[in-house]
Order: structure tokens, then C-alpha cells, then sequence
């Protein structure tokens, strides 16, 4: 039988003038957790990735893998050890959307995998990362790569499901 | 709302209607591990079913890969699947038609026994129109793992040849024989 309705908004943040992070540091008690991201940002009009970062860790924890298009070919690679998940993309002139999911994120027994995807007027990527910790997340904090900005009315909101 | 929950997200709308995403059940494998994962009985009441979860095998190899199965068909030219992927070096695409020996259509890969310690396959299958009994089945999956040094991405669509009603979907491994302990899975079924 159906445990009811999930797939909860958790929180929005909408940028009202440019910041170089957002972070969300209520994530609730769900399983999963989805973050969605509709923008602009960055330090050109190349795109760039969205960085996310756990529980402050600043340290070389994290690595990633993606897959990309960018209309002419398909290409794949690896990132790390980094000190932030790579994970949905971003472009500086024109509007992007990103999608991550963060599964299972409040176990203390494995490392946490994220999967995202990005549009782009550059690119379609996939990525998945790995956050070498068995801590439970309790914060997300997001970046931009290059150490730009968010700019005004970009949107990042977080939704927990929870499972039955 | 399919492009609401999956693709297209506009700014500052939620990706799905308010109560119209439900929990139906959970498999999590426990210390003797599991040699398959089974929602059964699903309900007939929703449009889509999503399977989300995380994954490691017990092969005694790097990898696996997870094959899903519906309604207990054991007939392999029943299952076609089609994948692009990346493994960090490359990027590719690969096929599996009239499935020979794994009744099952390529779902994921999932990191197994020499792997890096504790980590898992993140996943998220769509399965559309499940009680539709005009349309063969199609399901989705964006899965991959990352292993600090190796990973796995893929983007799959799953084909089953039948027009019956999904009422019970098995995840299997192609070359181990089972999920690890903390593997988990959760059903979810999707309001029309």
C-alpha cells in the first residue's frame, strides 16, 4: 500500500543579486533529496558547472564522472579528487536548467553518489559524483566552478521523497 | 507533468503536482544480502511508477549489470534495451536485443565486490504507462557510479514486448547472483 504523498518542496532560494553560493542547512528527514536549478550564472557566457559541496567539507573528498554532448560529439571524463561533486551546469548569458539527485543522503553506512543533469545552450551532460563520506548530509552548499556568481533570478529549490 | 517531473523545470514550479507522487515500497538488502529485488503487487492506480535507489553487487569483479524484469517474463526475446554511457575515457553507446540468457532488460551497472569500498550505484528508472494493455512497455533510467578513479554513467531505455499490465518488476544481476547489504530500493507511483 501507498505510504502517502512525498516529493515535498523543502526550501526555495531565488537570487535576488548575484551570490557566489547558496546553501541549504534544513534538509528535513526524507530519503532522497532533489535539487532543481534554473538560472543564469557564471563569469562569461561559457558555461560552467554547479558545484555541490557537504556539510562544509572543504577537503579532497569528492570526484566525479560525466557524460556530455555538445552537438557535434559525445565525450566522457573524470574529475578529481576536487573539493565539491560537479553536477549540473550553468551559463552565463543564457538560461540553463539542472536537475541533481542525492540518494539515500542521511545513511551513515555508504558513500554518497549523486546523479544530475544539465541543458545548457553548450551542452547535455550527465554526471554522477561521489562524496567519499558515510556521514549523513545535513547541509548543501552549491557553487559555481569557476568562482562566479548566481546571478539575479536564479532559482535552486530542494525536494525530499521519502520512501515507504 | 512528465516533463514537469523529468525534464523541463521551469523556474520556481514544483516538478510534480501536490499529491501526486506516493511511496508504494521499500527493499532494503539486509547482512545476507539479496539475490534479487521484487515489487510485487503493485497497485493498478497510478499513470507511472519510478524506481529510485542505490546499488552495489556481489560479483567478484569491478561491476555488474542489473537487468529488470516484469511480471516474471523469463522469455529473453521479449527485452531489447539501448544505452549511451561513459565510463570517464570514453563515451559510447552499446545495445542488448533478444536478450540471450538474462531474460531481463539492461537497466544499470552497479559497482561489485573489488570496487571501491561503499560505494553504490545511484539510480532513478521511469516506467511509463505501466497499465496501459494497448502499448509495449518502455522504461528509462539515468544511473551511474562514481568510484574515485573509475566510474559508470549511462543513460538506458528498457523495451518489453508486451502489452500486459506491469504488476510486478524484478531487478536481477546479469553475472553475480545478488545486492549487498544497504543496497535500496524504493517503488513510487505517479498520479495521471
Amino acid at each position: 500500500m501507498a505510504a502517502g504523498s512525498t516529493y515535498t518542496p523543502i526550501a526555495t532560494t531565488t537570487v535576488g543579486s548575484a551570490v557566489s553560493s547558496i546553501t541549504f542547512s534544513s534538509l528535513g528527514s526524507y530519503t532522497d533529496i532533489v535539487i532543481v536549478c534554473n538560472g543564469t550564472g557564471g563569469i562569461s557566457s561559457n558555461d560552467s558547472s554547479i558545484l555541490l559541496q557537504f556539510n562544509a567539507d572543504t577537503g579532497s573528498n569528492y570526484s566525479t564522472t560525466y557524460l556530455l554532448g555538445d552537438g557535434s560529439a559525445a565525450a566522457s571524463g573524470r574529475i578529481g579528487p576536487s573539493t565539491a561533486v560537479y553536477s549540473m551546469r550553468v551559463n552565463g548569458t543564457t538560461n540553463s536548467t539542472g536537475i541533481a539527485h542525492v540518494q539515500n543522503y542521511s545513511n551513515s553506512t555508504t558513500y554518497k553518489t549523486v546523479i544530475s543533469r544539465g541543458n545548457t545552450p553548450q551542452y547535455a551532460i550527465a554526471l554522477v559524483g561521489l562524496w567519499r563520506s558515510t556521514a549523513a548530509i545535513t547541509s548543501i552548499k552549491l557553487l559555481e566552478q569557476n568562482g562566479g556568481n548566481f546571478q539575479t533570478g536564479f532559482t535552486a529549490t530542494l525536494y525530499g521523497i521519502a520512501a515507504a | 507533468m512528465l516533463n514537469a517531473i523529468f525534464g523541463t523545470l521551469s523556474s520556481g514550479a514544483p516538478p510534480v503536482a501536490p499529491n501526486s507522487y506516493e511511496s508504494i515500497s521499500t527493499v532494503t538488502v539486509g547482512l545476507l544480502g539479496a539475490t534479487s529485488i521484487d515489487f510485487t503487487s503493485i497497485p493498478s492506480t497510478y499513470k507511472h511508477l519510478q524506481i529510485r535507489g542505490i546499488s552495489r553487487g556481489n560479483r567478484a569483479n569491478t561491476e555488474d549489470i542489473i537487468g529488470i524484469q516484469f511480471n516474471g517474463d523469463t522469455t529473453s526475446t521479449n527485452y531489447y534495451s539501448h544505452r549511451v554511457l561513459g565510463d570517464g575515457a570514453n563515451a559510447g553507446g552499446g545495445a542488448q536485443t533478444s536478450a540471450s540468457g538474462f531474460p531481463c532488460a539492461w537497466a544499470f551497472d552497479t559497482p561489485s565486490a573489488t570496487a571501491t569500498a561503499n560505494v553504490f550505484t545511484a539510480l532513478v528508472i521511469d516506467i511509463l504507462d505501466y497499465t496501459n494493455t494497448n502499448k509495449q512497455k518502455q522504461g528509462r533510467t539515468l544511473a551511474g557510479y562514481d568510484g574515485n578513479g573509475s566510474g559508470f554513467l549511462a543513460l538506458a531505455s528498457q523495451l518489453w514486448m508486451s502489452t500486459s499490465a506491469i504488476s510486478s518488476i524484478s531487478l536481477l544481476p546479469e553475472y553475480g547472483t545478488g545486492f549487498v547489504q544497504y543496497s535500496s530500493f524504493a517503488l513510487y507511483g505517479i498520479k495521471g
